[in-house]
């Protein structure tokens, strides 16, 4: 564990808020970090992490509020702001360029130079080499970094922002597609950093890790700071009661279902496994259930509906259909027994945002709404203009392009277009991820009529208020074997399944 | 809100502007030299074999593709069918025959793009200069002539109330490459995967199939285009088609479908083809030599498609 952080702030922010379009992303936010302290940042999506990072690596500007650094009033407008303050980011989609070695990257846009232009390869492989062994990372500077693992590239990630001088580094989820060894790697980096000074700002939903690595805790809920404490004097518990708060908004009460769900199952899966990412996993959807997969990310959860939409193949398991033994090698198969699927990332395998609403719609079933593949056009439009009607898709018109939509109305598009396939067991991978909580409970509510009539919904989300608002059991996963299994009437708390995901 | 001018898309409709453009300006300038009947209908009988692949083009570009191939496929192609036609004189097995060599070569190019995963670009450059070589080897370079009196007219000197049957043939083909493109299964296929090949995947596109297809149409109409080409001028010989892989690509750009996919423009590829057209003949009515048309000529392709992309840069952004 870290040793006593030196209590001389590096950084302190005050009363710093963020608005995006009247919505109020982070109220009156304080928070401050010690030379050579790991100080994590936790709270549930929309907690205002993400929007506080932005801030201080200068990508978002604050509405009002001031940011220290060393005691002094640093305006921080552009990255570069941040950077010539010490401030850099590790980002979690990693933008490092896989063509180039890891010496490149590392030194990418500060090269050093002779005479003014001549590359100096000598000495910036020297310097990487110098920088990955002080580091402890295993690596030859000329490497190309398409021929790494995800977490290598972390690392040299890592690397990059330390080549120049950083004093703050902030970390966000760094560990989600990390190895257990590579972890272990990471944390004795992060050990190393702090020996040296540097203060790192470690955002992560993993407890266990956060409780491991952190000096404080700084809880965030609904863009308000909670607690901000020391580690040593917390337990699980108050952090997520913290996380939680009291308040729990309308939509994610349950609300008794419309029509009990049918004793029959419609889909029986039997030891289904997907290489290592899902591990033996048995379980029955009954006709008009709401099956809710709660688990963190990297847990299998996704991969998991993968397998059942054929976009996955299985290595060992069953599947059966309305009591029929099925075979789900490909997506046609799926669509074949009524199986769809909304993906967890819209944008990039749920629409074509280049395209109309209308085009988006009507993909899926193209040749069903066909003669001879002539399209039936009024067809498509009655069909469409009802998916708007009926999912309340704020588009203007079919034809607007879905590049044009917000987020909620993006997602409604996306469930649309798989309703008009006529799903009776409707997959959904984190269907509220970077929606409104307008459109949040619009979705909700459409979950629950959905399956009013008699149909079947597994719902993977991160959001536990929601899961417990929907859910008539919950599964909890983890490691890709399922831990737990609650039902609805078992489960008294949203801590119950916060602990549970944790393990 | 909407006024005429943020809903007025720059990229999709640049090449109408400069149609209009270059017509008015030629006129002016050339006077009746240009736009006399005769000169006219002669354009339209130079671009007919480009504005044909241009049509098939669209759809290869709009799946995120590219053939590189069909100018070669052209050559061969009208060699076949003059060797054909010299040897059994059967009009329609020639035909055949030379149409069916195109459609083979066409949908090996989309099966090897799919099934080696090598880009379009590199599979369809080898195949050209396979083909090439190939049109080059079996005749040892030279022309072969066509007698073949009814199928010169039919192909290529023909006239159908006085229109020339190559600009028959050419509206035959956009017709067709209309109602493919806005009014099937197909055409919004083809659309999808070359918007998001993934989330066409998700949506149970057969992704594989479709860009078959687009090369296979492809290497058909450049089979065709052969044929127009040996009709015309009464041989099959290997120099046909020379560079019309190039011009058919610029022609589709300037019509306004997105070199990365996901968009297509028929009617504007036939449009860009008749574009380049006008503007070849008024630079060689004005007489200018093949150096000083060329170099127009890439000017104005420059200047027409970097004025669409600008007009992508100012519509509205994504959010994100």
């Amino acid at each position: 564990m870290g040793q006593p952080a030196a209590t001389q702030p590096v950084l302190q922010l005050e009363g710093v808020s963020k608005s995006f379009g009247g919505v109020k992303a982070l109220h009156d936010m304080h928070f401050d970090l010690r030379k050579g302290e790991v100080h994590a940042l936790v709270g549930g999506n929309g907690a205002g992490k993400s929007t506080l990072m932005k801030i201080l690596n200068g990508v978002y500007q604050r509405d009002s509020g001031t940011i220290r650094i060393n005691g002094q009033v640093a305006n921080i407008q552009t990255p570069n702001d941040a950077m010539a303050n010490g401030v850099r980011m590790v980002f979690q989609e990693l933008s490092l360029i896989p063509t180039l070695t890891v010496m490149e990257n590392v030194f990418l846009n500060h090269e050093e130079v002779n005479w003014r232009f001549l590359l100096d390869k000598k000495a910036m492989v020297r310097r990487t080499r110098e920088l990955l062994e002080e580091l402890g990372i295993d690596l030859d500077p000329n490497q190309k970094v398409s021929t790494l693992s995800v977490g290598y590239c972390q690392l040299v990630e890592i690397a990059k922002s330390l080549s120049v001088q950083a004093s703050i580094l902030i970390m966000d989820e760094p560990t989600a597609s990390l190895t257990a060894a590579e972890t272990t790697l990471l944390f004795n980096i992060i050990e190393l950093l702090k020996a040296k000074g540097v203060s790192i700002i470690y955002i992560s939903h993993r407890m266990k890790e956060i409780f491991e690595i952190a000096d404080r805790i700084t809880v965030l809920k609904d863009g308000r700071w909670v607690l901000t404490e020391k580690t040593a004097d917390l337990d699980l518990g108050r952090v997520i009661d913290g996380m939680i708060g009291k308040a729990v908004e309308k939509a994610f009460e349950w609300k008794d279902r419309a029509k009990p769900v049918i004793d029959e199952p419609i889909l029986e899966v039997r030891g289904l496994s997907q290489d290592d990412m899902v591990r033996d996993v048995s379980f029955d959807l009954k006709k008009g259930e709401v099956l809710g997969i709660a688990g963190l990310m990297g847990s299998g959860r996704t991969e998991l509906l993968e397998a059942l939409f054929g976009l996955r193949r299985i290595s060992a398991g069953s599947i059966r259909v309305r009591g029929k033994d099925t075979s789900i090698s490909g997506i046609s198969d799926a669509l074949a027994n009524k199986i769809a699927l909304v993906p967890e990332d819209r944008r990039r395998s749920g629409l074509i945002l280049i395209h109309s609403v209308r085009d988006n719609a009507a993909l899926p079933v193209l040749s069903r709404l066909s003669r001879l593949g002539v399209l039936d056009k009024p067809r498509i439009s009655g069909m469409v203009t009802a998916n708007i009607r009926d999912l309340a898709i704020k588009a203007g018109s079919a034809s607007r392009l879905v590049s044009l939509l917000s987020g909620g109305n993006q997602q409604k598009v996306v469930i649309a277009k798989w309703l008009n396939t006529a799903p009776d067991i409707l997959l959904l991978d984190e269907p509220t991820a970077g929606v409104d909580v307008g459109s949040k409970g619009e979705i909700i509510d459409f979950i629950r009529s959905f399956t009013a009539t008699g149909k079947s919904v597994i719902l993977v989300s991160s959001e536990i208020a929601e899961l417990l608002a929907v859910s008539d059991r919950i599964l909890v996963l983890n490691e890709g074997r399922i831990t737990r299994e609650l039902m609805r009437e078992a489960i008294s708390t949203e801590e119950e399944i916060q602990f549970a995901i944790q393990k | 809100m909407h006024n005429l001018l943020t809903r007025f898309d720059l990229a999709k409709n640049i090449v109408y502007i400069a149609f209009f453009i270059a017509i008015i300006f030629f006129a002016i300038t050339l006077g009746d030299r240009f736009y006399s009947i005769t000169n006219i209908l002669n354009i339209t009988r130079q671009t007919a074999m480009i504005s044909i692949m241009a049509v098939t083009m669209t759809f290869v570009i709009s799946t995120g593709q590219i053939d590189l191939s069909i100018g070669s496929i052209a050559a061969l192609a009208s060699l076949i069918v003059a060797l054909m036609l010299q040897s059994t004189e059967n009009i329609a097995l020639s035909v055949f025959v030379g149409l069916g060599f195109g459609m083979v070569t066409g949908a090996l190019n989309g099966i090897l793009i799919t099934a080696l995963g090598v880009p379009a670009f590199l599979v369809t450059l080898g195949m050209m200069g396979i083909i090439k070589g190939l049109a080059m080897w079996i005749t040892a370079t030279t022309a072969i002539p066509i007698r073949v009196d009814d199928y010169n007219t039919i192909f290529g000197l023909g006239t159908v109330f006085g229109i020339p049957i190559l600009f028959v043939w050419t509206l035959v083909a956009l017709a067709i490459g209309l109602f493919v493109m806005n009014y099937t299964t197909f055409g919004k296929k083809a659309l999808a995967v070359g918007g998001n090949e993934v989330a066409a995947r998700y949506s149970g596109v057969n992704v594989r199939n479709i860009k078959i297809i687009a090369m296979t149409m492809s290497g058909f109409t450049a089979a065709f285009a052969g044929i127009l080409y040996s009709g015309r001028m009464q041989a099959g010989r290997f120099t046909f088609g020379e560079g019309d892989e190039l011009t058919v690509i610029a022609a589709v750009i300037l019509g306004g479908t997105s070199l990365f996919g996901g968009t297509a423009n028929v009617f504007g590829a036939v449009v860009g083809s008749l574009l380049i057209g006008i503007i070849n003949n008024g630079l060689i009515l004005g007489g200018l030599t093949v150096s000083q048309q060329m170099m127009v000529r890439g000017v104005i392709v420059i200047l027409a498609t970097a004025l669409g992309t600008r007009g992508r840069f100012f519509r509205k952004k994504t959010p994100s």
